[in-house]
This record gives C-alpha cells, structure tokens and sequence, in this order.
C-alpha cells in the first residue's frame, strides 16, 4: 500500500451569500461533508456536474481557504492547529493547475520568471543562476524547449500554456498536485498529449494527483479511485473499475449513461433525468439527489444516507442498501 | 435534390497581417430529414463555414462559393433584405452560450414574440398562444409563467430551451446547432441533444449539428463531415466512420480519444493545428502526419472517392493501412 500523503475527514466549507439589500444573508455550502485520501503515486477523481462542490474541495486542498469544519491532514500534519511557519512548508506540498491556462499565467513575465518565481519566494533552488537552471530542466521535462524560457504566455498555444502551469506547479518538488479540470479547455489531439504528460510526471515523482473533472471519459482514463459528487456531498466512491463497471448510486448510473460514448454501434439505454440540480440555496430534505431519482421512496425525502460500505464501494443511497442488504440475505 | 448545397466555400478575413483562410474550399449537402455532424479542433473552420451560410460574418469576411442553394435558391447573391427573410425562418441557427444569446432586457416571451411577429406576422394574441406552444414543446414545465420570465432567471438548460424554441418557432427546414450542449452539463446534454432529435423526427427537418465531441457524434449523427484547418478532410456515415476511418486526422483523433485507448499512454497528435503563419505549402495535415513523404509535403493532396470517405489525402488509410504507401508501417513521430 502506498503512504498516504493527505487525509481528509468531514471537510465542508460554507459560504454566506449577500441576497440583496433586503433580503437576510443566506448560507450556502459550497461542500457539506468530504472524507478521502490521497496516497503518493495515485490518482483520485473527483466527478460531478456544476455546483457539486468539486472546485471548492479543490480549493481547501490547495489551502487557498479554509474549511469551515472537518480535518486535513496534510504528511500527518493538522492544518487546522499547525502554526504559521509549518503551513507555509506544508503549502509548497501541494500544488494546484488550474482549468484555464490563459488565465492562470502572468501575461506580462516571461515563462522563465513565472517557473523561478516559486522558488525565489520560498528561498529555495540555491543562487539565482541555480533557479533558473532549474527552470530549464522542468521546462524540458515537461515537453517544452530551453528556448521557450525566454518567451511570454501570449507566445504559446493552449496546451503549451498548460505544461508551463503544469511546469510551475512541480518546481517546488510538491507531493500532492491538484488538477481542477486540466484539460477540459483543451482541443482532443492536446488533450492526450497532457494526459500522457501527467502520467509520465506521476511516475517520474511518485505524485499524488487530485483529478477534478467533468469528463467521465477522461477520469476512467487517469483515476484509481473516483468519487462522485453531488450537491456539496460525496455520493459514491469506489476504486475505478468497480464504480465504472458496477456503479451503485442512481446518480452515478444516470451520469454514466448520459454520457455520450464514441461508438455508434453501442445500445443506447439511456436513464433519463428529469429536472436539473436544486438550487444550493435551498437543498431538498432528505437526500438531495431525490427530486431526480427514479428510484426514490419515502425514506429518501425524510433521512439523507451516510455513506455505506458495499464491497469496494462507498455509496450514500437508502435504494442501493435495500438492494444490497437484499442481496446478502 | 439536397436541401442545402455548399460547394468549394472558401472564407478569407481581412486582418492587419494580411488574409486569413478560415474555410478552404469546403462542399457539403444537407437533406431534408438528415442529421450531418461537423466535427473539428478549435481553428478548423467549422462554425465560421456555418455562419458563412447564416449570412453572419462580420465585414472584414470575404465570402466566395461555387454554389451555395439553399432549398433551391441561390443565396450566394441575395440582397440582405432578400436573406432576412429566409434566416430565421427557413434556416435557424442555435448557438453554443444560451446565457449570451439571449438579450437580458427582455422576457422570454418578447423573445419568441419578435421571430413569430417578424417572419409570420402573428397578432399578439396568436404570439403568446404559439410561444407557449413552442415553450411547452421544448419541454419547459409551466410555459404561461416562464413567458414573462428574463434570461437570467432562466438555468442554462433551460436557456438552451428556449433557443430552440425561438429557432424551431417558424418551422424550418433546417437547424444549425453550433456546439449547442458544451456550455451544458452531461445529464443537462442528453436532455437537449433528445429534444433535438426528437424534433428533427417529429418535423423531417435538416439538421447540422457542429461538435467537438466524438460522443455526441456517435450517438446522434447520420453522417460526419471531419474537417481540419478549414478543410474538409473526410465524410462517411456514422457507423463508417468509426469502424474505418480514411484519412489519417480522423484516425489518429479517434485512436486519441481516452475511451478507446487500452494502455496508460494514450496515442497522441503531435504539433498543433497550424495558424496564419505556419501553414504548410500543400497537404495541411502533413507535419503531424504519421504517414507523410516528401510527395505531401510537395503537391497538395487529392479529393479521394466516396470508397475512400472523399479523403483529402494522397494515401487513404483503409482498416489502418495507407494505401499506396512506399512505407505502409507510417514514420514513429515523437509526441
């Protein structure tokens, strides 16, 4: 088994949201309850639609805020009690890329600024000819030529600008990268040239990867382990191929089937939604997902599920533990 | 006789550094009843190709064809007030951001209204029965509420719906649906992508349907046009297609989708799609062509029959092998 790198357990972070000027401020949880692992040289993803809570459980990882509740444990370290000058060695720890390659690089440094600069601000790389060194290695390390070093982000084409995010991210030697949907802005052919990147790097340095993406294609490509997400919660989690051969939610299964495959020849049993995601604002009692579920009973709209464990899998549904204790007896 | 006709469109814009081909002599035809697909990277000139038809470009575009008939009218030449009447309501066009589509200062209803009134002349009274109609039509629960509903009340489902209720309001005979579920969610996609279909059903319309995503093409396309760097590059049926593409782009953007790959390193293009300034001499595909000779490199490649997928390209691939090829096995490019 793998070390465990980063331990999360009950991580929620809540929002107050102004309503307008008369209107009393409402409470939104961006994350209501999360609780995972990460392990060094594997990959966990994390899927689900818009408003799920995925970029916000990227955001806590990354320490770009803090939890509201719950516990990270990042190499064994609280982050809740650990004081000033531990947070700021474990920050170099983790590292995150973002979606949009355009956005996240300075327009106005050159590409040999942006890679030396973590390593400035955290005194580390040696001398100022070391860092820059440095630079160079990653920047080959990544695909990229020495010579990009001198050039501005505007000089590079959407994928090339995501291997020098992804460049940045590694020079301070992290252990846990998060990946808030890498590739998602990315055309199909660049697509898998930085999916092949990010194996290679998980490899070469025995990177834990936290992989938030829509795309369930390109999850069953990269993942170990997957969680699904829905509605702030964490609704089912299994290692790859049991969630992607065996899903247990409803949601999941509705997720699977409504993504288009590239194969015309595959039967077409699609599991129609009805309705789209409730409003945060104002979440259903009961389960969440229970407005859109094709198999809700009572129980749903009254209690919400807990996570239970069926086999490899984790899943927060009363319909799938019915079935399964059902299935038991 | 095809509904629509596009033969050898080419669209140039005029910029500071000189001309910009974004369409390079593309032929396409579209039948009443049909689902066409137009697939491409971004800078492929799939969108700007359907806007040229639209009528859409802004000045700086310089628009030429051979023939451009739409349900057996010349629309190359028509005066703007001759074109206003057709768009819109003939030939509708749903676009890819519900949300910026919309015009925010007005509801819904006034929305649908102004197609209705503009191309049918409807009286107010007819607008509003026909707009809940249409809106009860693409699925909107409530319709009579939602008229006097604005854009940003509206999810982006739901603003899609009502896009294409304003584009199926006249009953066309054809719909160009540019990108239309990718701002969308994936249980929000196949709501849309349905409705859709179920309308091209129900109306025996046209529909093009321009994409990215080799999913969507495979579950609701009849026939796929490939097109790379403002060309055409291949066209089959569906099923054709993905069993046995011909030209070597398709290929190798299928064999790079995540789905079908089987080990850890997926099969990837190298390069990238070419721009203003590196565009090869003769075969646009050729730098990053697995099968290229010095012959691609020289002379531009030739349109190859319907066995062939009409590939644009001097050794069609068939089950994978080039033919006539003096090195069948194709060059190892470095990803």
């Amino acid at each position: 088994m793998n070390a465990t790198v980063l331990e999360a357990s009950h991580l929620a972070r809540h929002y107050r949201v102004s309503r307008g000027a008369f209107a009393p401020t409402a409470t939104v949880k961006g994350l209501a309850d999360a609780s995972f692992r990460l392990e060094a040289g594997r990959t966990l993803a994390i899927v689900g639609e818009s408003g799920c809570g995925k970029s916000t459980l990227a955001r806590l990882v990354a320490m770009i805020e803090p939890p509201t509740s719950g516990r990270l444990d990042i190499g064994g370290v609280d982050i809740g009690t650990a004081d000033k000058s531990a947070l700021r060695a474990l920050r170099t720890d983790v590292q995150i890329v973002f979606q949009n390659p355009y956005g996240s690089l300075n327009p106005r440094q050159t590409i040999l600024d942006a890679l030396t600069e973590p390593l400035a601000l955290n005194g580390r790389g040696g001398n100022a000819a070391a860092r820059r060194e440095a630079a160079r290695a990653m920047l080959q390390r990544v695909g990229l030529r020495p010579e990009h070093a001198d050039r501005y982000p505007h000089m590079f084409s959407g994928g090339q600008r995501q291997r020098i995010a992804i460049a940045r991210a590694l020079m301070l030697q992290p252990k846990i990268l998060v990946l808030d949907e890498p590739v998602s802005a990315l055309d199909l052919s660049v697509q898998a040239q930085v999916l092949n990147l990010l194996v290679d790097l998980q490899q070469s340095f025995g990177l834990a990867y936290l992989f938030i993406s829509h795309s369930l294609s390109v999850v069953r490509h990269m993942a170990d382990e997957v969680a699904v997400m829905y509605l702030g919660r964490i609704v089912e989690q299994a290692p790859r191929d049991a969630l992607f051969d065996n899903p247990l939610h409803p949601y999941t299964q509705a997720l699977l089937s409504a993504t288009p495959v590239a194969d015309p020849e595959r039967p077409r049993e699609r599991i129609r939604l009805t309705g789209e995601l409730p409003s945060p604002f104002n979440p259903p009692a009961g389960c969440a997902f229970n407005p859109r579920c094709p198999l809700a009973f009572d129980r749903c709209r009254r209690e919400r599920p807990e996570l239970e464990i069926h086999g490899e899998t984790l899943v927060a549904c009363w319909a799938a533990n019915e079935a399964m204790s059902g299935r038991t007896l | 006789m095809a509904l629509l006709e596009i033969e050898d469109l080419t669209v140039e814009f005029r910029t500071a550094s000189g001309l910009f081909r974004a369409v390079d002599g593309v032929s396409l035809s579209v039948d009443a009843g049909e689902i066409l697909a137009i697939v491409g990277e971004s800078g492929s000139g799939k969108s700007v190709a359907m806007l040229a038809v639209m009528g859409l470009l802004p000045w700086s575009a310089k628009v030429s064809a051979r023939r451009l008939v739409f349900d057996g009218n010349d629309i190359a030449h028509l005066s703007a007030r001759e074109r206003r009447r057709i768009v819109g309501k003939d030939m509708a066009m749903i676009f890819q951001e519900p949300m910026s589509s919309l015009n925010p200062c007005f509801t819904v209803g006034f929305q649908i209204g102004e197609t209705l009134k503009a191309h049918l002349g409807l009286s107010r009274s007819e607008r509003r029965a026909r707009s809940i109609e249409l809106l009860a039509a693409v699925g909107i629960p409530d319709p009579e509420r939602r008229l006097s509903a604005f854009p940003h009340q509206l999810s982006g489902g739901m603003s899609q719906r009502v896009m294409i209720a304003i584009a199926i309001a006249c009953q066309p005979k054809l719909i160009i649906a540019d990108e239309p579920t990718t701002a969308l969610d994936v249980t929000i996609q196949a709501q849309i992508l349905e409705l859709l279909i179920a309308l091209q059903r129900e109306t025996g319309m046209g529909l093009v349907l321009i994409t990215h995503d080799m999913g969507v093409v495979a579950e609701t396309a009849q026939r796929v046009s490939v097109h790379y760097a403002g060309q055409k590059v291949e066209e089959q049926a569906v099923r054709d297609l993905f069993a046995d593409p011909h030209h070597p782009y398709t290929a190798a953007l299928l064999a790079a989708l995540p789905e079908r790959s089987t080990g850890r390193h997926l099969p990837s293009i190298p390069g990238v799609v070419p721009g203003q300034f590196d565009r090869p001499p003769a075969c646009l595909f050729e730098p990053r062509c697995r099968f290229a000779t010095a012959r691609c490199r020289d002379k531009a490649p030739p349109r190859q029959g319907a066995l062939a997928g009409f590939a644009l390209c001097h050794y069609p691939l068939t089950h994978g092998r080039p033919i006539g090829h003096p090195n069948p096995a194709g060059r190892e490019v470095a990803a």
